[in-house]
């Protein structure tokens, strides 16, 4: 480690200057930010000094709601207030409906992917999802006078495939959040914990949040983080625990017909009678309404045998994951619980048993995910130079490509290290053939059907050739972050064919950028002023990287190069300062991008090969 | 042969996979999208590749057939699109009695016998192709590598037995 770190004169960042980036966990039922202050990760409250923003929008014609506010108004008007999107994110209206049964929503066609029929018109999940990113964006703005935000870390579940991620990605875009990583939420959790240095072996992760229970089994192994199995339930949860109450009140006091603002006080007495019963072995619970007095008395005793079908529910879970990863209880080196509902002493004691371990518990288990999402933000946007985490993903589900018959033919395994490319060559079966189309599916299961369809690809302009003469090599590139994009060319004539990528589900580019123009029409200086002021960011990150690599290794490159490359620099920063439209500054960008593109490939090499000698020189 | 060098050892089918493990992680250390998070975008595109092909060498490389299979190809002989089949009869009569005894071994008296002995023999099959690829590779004469083109379809043979043994072992005491 550095002792004294010497700056030059005129070196563009100062060492010690902190970077503020932030770590988010898009939750189900609640969503929060955390960042990392003087060396330790905390999450950020509301002015009420609430950490835990409900993730709930309400979309009225007047305006939209985020957060507690709009989750009081769900029972008075659930057809505009969206509860759980993200169980929505990257699915059709038909999945949706065959997982959910019933729900309040109109759902409707917007652009060829799904929304909700709102007063405040048609609204995606994606969209729904960038209103909760940018509610906390801006509280983390405010909890540091306005200063710039330069890139979060989000969390998504292990079993996220790449509709989901890609649609949590884009929700982030939406709500002018710069992506450092989207991020494991097990993996996220282990990192809170510190497990990522030093210790080597198989953790589980048990997640009991507000609405949704997931098992994640993740093997440590030299740094990379594997996760081996997920499992769990998408509609089991805290809320399940405090409608076992409500239920028991209604037996207790003998009513059995609730309005709804009499079932609302049941479920909040409900809630804060669960909540005491973690501390302490006797409740007794006051209701008042109508008239009426009531107090139940609660043991946790009783409260317990309640809710033990609901835990052993989630210990098979936990036993299938188990085996799903292939190895036995006893493997497991520890085990971390996620989620408020885990702080129920049934859970925690049931959880010790099955693992025959004692669970970890020492953070807030509501806040584990978002503290180890600002931990990796923090190392992700350079506060620790030092650090050497480096996490290691990998795909959660196989992805492939349609052949003949309907099956699907694996191109990339699960489970394979991200980021990763693969190519596959294909070949025309017709005479002249000039077109071909390929859908690709991600899922382990062998037919199209059972699979996620991601995207349909038709390759055109093909050199007309006999039969079997064309070679199409399609290559697949995972990034870190687990989303595909997919390119392909004619080999023997060096034809790049031309593709058109229709996504299954999610959005394209342009779908993002013209829901990004429309949600800022009504006011057109706003948007302008916004993205100015993003290109501004933008423009400075990459001046910053650029000198701090030159000041590294400008070496590399002989005078000549580094004349012309400091002189790009030099203009980019002038243009700048000076440009009233973001396309000017983007167009500076792209030309200091693109005259640096030698200098990128000298470094990458020479860092390669620095990573392997350094080596041996710290040997000497 | 790059995959080799990125990893600094030398190139042998025999792998010193230690060193390689370990030299994946510096290598990754460096190149990682993670460790480029800030850096310009035509920075991240560049790491994202070379990690990319990190992953893929190592992957290369610690697999005995994809290993044989890009250290032929290196050498002139790309086998890896082929849809050629083998022309050894004698290997082939040998792969189905093997091919009956797998599936015979569920019903076995002692399956656990059974199958400890099916996995020595596999596992020998396995040493002795290895072998003499090893030293077909390292040769720097065109009918060796056309004997170690075979022996790399042998291989896969061997390969495609294990996992079917695999699945037979997870069937039988899955319950």
């Amino acid at each position: 480690m550095a002792l004294l770190q010497i700056a030059e004169p005129g070196q563009s960042a100062a060492p010690h200057e902190h970077k503020l980036a932030i770590g988010i966990d898009l939750g189900t039922t609640n969503s929060l930010v955390a960042t990392v202050q003087s060396g330790e990760a905390r999450t950020l409250t509301d002015e009420l000094g609430a950490a835990m923003l409900p993730s709930v929008v309400r979309y009225q014609a007047g305006g939209i709601t985020v957060g507690s506010d709009a989750a009081q108004a769900a029972t008075q008007d659930p057809a505009n207030t969206l509860i759980s999107v993200k169980r929505f994110l990257g699915k059709t209206q038909a999945e949706i409906e065959h997982s959910y049964g019933q729900l309040p929503y109109q759902f409707c066609e917007d652009n060829g992917s799904l929304a909700i029929q709102t007063e405040a018109g048609k609204v995606s999940p994606v969209k729904a999802s960038s209103h909760i990113l940018a509610a906390l964006k801006a509280r983390a703005e405010q909890s540091f006078g306005n200063q710039e935000i330069l890139g979060a870390v989000i969390t998504v579940p292990a079993y996220f495939d790449d509709a989901q991620r890609q649609s949590t990605k884009d929700a982030a875009e939406l709500a002018g959040i710069n992506v450092l990583r989207l991020l494991n939420e097990p993996t996220a959790a282990a990192v809170a914990y510190g497990l990522d240095s030093g210790q080597e072996g198989i953790i589980a992760v048990y997640d009991l949040g507000g609405g949704t229970f997931d098992i994640s089994v993740l093997r440590l192994h030299q740094g990379v983080f594997e996760v081996m199995a997920t499992g769990g339930d998408s509609s089991l949860g805290g809320d399940d625990f405090d409608s076992l109450l409500v239920d028991y009140f209604k037996q207790q006091t003998g009513v059995s017909a609730l309005s709804p603002s009499v079932l609302r006080l049941f479920i909040n007495k409900a809630k804060a009678c669960k909540e005491a019963l973690s501390q302490y072995a006797k409740v007794n619970v006051g209701l008042e309404f109508d008239g009426q007095n009531h107090t139940v008395e609660v043991t946790r005793e009783t409260f317990d045998e309640m809710a033990m079908p609901l835990v052993k529910k989630t210990l098979r879970s936990c036993r299938r994951a188990v085996k799903d990863a292939g190895i036995e209880n006893e493997e497991v080196l520890q085990v971390i619980m996620v989620g408020g509902s885990t702080r129920m002493p049934l859970v925690r004691s049931q959880v010790h048993s099955f693992f025959d371990k004692e669970p970890l518990t020492s953070i807030d288990p509501d806040r584990v995910v978002a503290l180890g999402a600002a931990l990796q933000a923090d190392v992700l946007i350079g506060n620790k130079p030092d650090s050497d985490m480096l996490l290691l993903d990998v795909l959660p589900l196989s992805l492939g490509l349609e052949t003949m018959g309907g099956l699907v033919e694996k191109i990339i395994p699960r489970n394979t290290t991200i980021p990763v490319a693969r190519a596959q060559e294909f070949t025309t079966f017709k005479d002249g053939q000039t077109a071909m189309s390929l859908h690709v599916l991600q899922g382990e299961r062998e037919l199209v059907d059972d699979c996620r369809s991601l995207a349909k690809f038709s390759l055109k302009g093909i050199p007309p050739m006999a039969a079997g003469a064309a070679h199409i090599r399609v290559t697949f590139k995972v990034d870190a972050d687990g989303l595909l994009s997919v390119s392909a060319m004619e080999k023997s004539t060096g034809v790049q064919a031309e593709i058109q990528v229709k996504p299954s589900f999610g959005l394209s580019d342009d779908q993002v950028a013209n829901m990004l123009k429309e949600s800022m029409s009504n006011a057109k200086d706003d948007m302008q002023a916004r993205m100015l002021k993003e290109q501004q960011v933008e423009a400075l990150r990459v001046i910053e990287a650029l000198n701090a690599s030159l000041d590294a290794d400008g070496a590399l490159l002989d005078d000549a190069q580094l004349t012309s490359l400091r002189a790009e620099i030099a203009e980019l920063v002038k243009v700048r300062e000076n440009a009233q439209q973001p396309s000017e500054i983007k167009a500076a960008i792209e030309k200091v991008d693109n005259a640096s593109s030698e200098f990128a490939s000298r470094r990458m090499d020479a860092s390669i090969k620095k990573a392997l000698t350094g080596q041996s020189v710290d040997n000497i | 042969m790059r995959y080799f060098e990125l990893f600094a050892v030398p190139v042998d089918y025999n792998i010193d996979l230690a060193t390689i493990n370990k030299n994946y992680l510096e290598l990754q250390r460096a190149v990682h999208p993670d460790r480029h998070a800030n850096a310009s975008s035509r920075d991240k595109l560049m790491s994202v590749q070379s990690a990319a092909e990190i992953n893929d060498a190592l992957q290369t490389l610690k697999h005995p057939v994809k290993r044989a299979e890009y250290m032929l190809s290196e050498l002139g002989v790309d086998i890896r699109a082929e849809q050629q089949t083998l022309q050894d009869p004698l290997f082939l009569m040998q792969q189905m009695e093997l091919r009956e005894e797998l599936e015979e071994l569920a019903s076995a008296s002692d399956p656990d016998a059974a199958i400890a002995n099916f996995e020595k023999q596999i596992k020998q099959l396995n040493e002795q192709y290895s072998a003499q690829l090893a030293e077909q590779l390292a040769s720097s004469n065109e009918q060796q590598y056309q004997l170690a083109a075979d022996n790399i379809r042998k291989l896969k043979f061997v390969y495609k037995l294990r996992d079917e043994l695999e699945r037979i072992e997870d069937s039988l005491f899955d319950d």
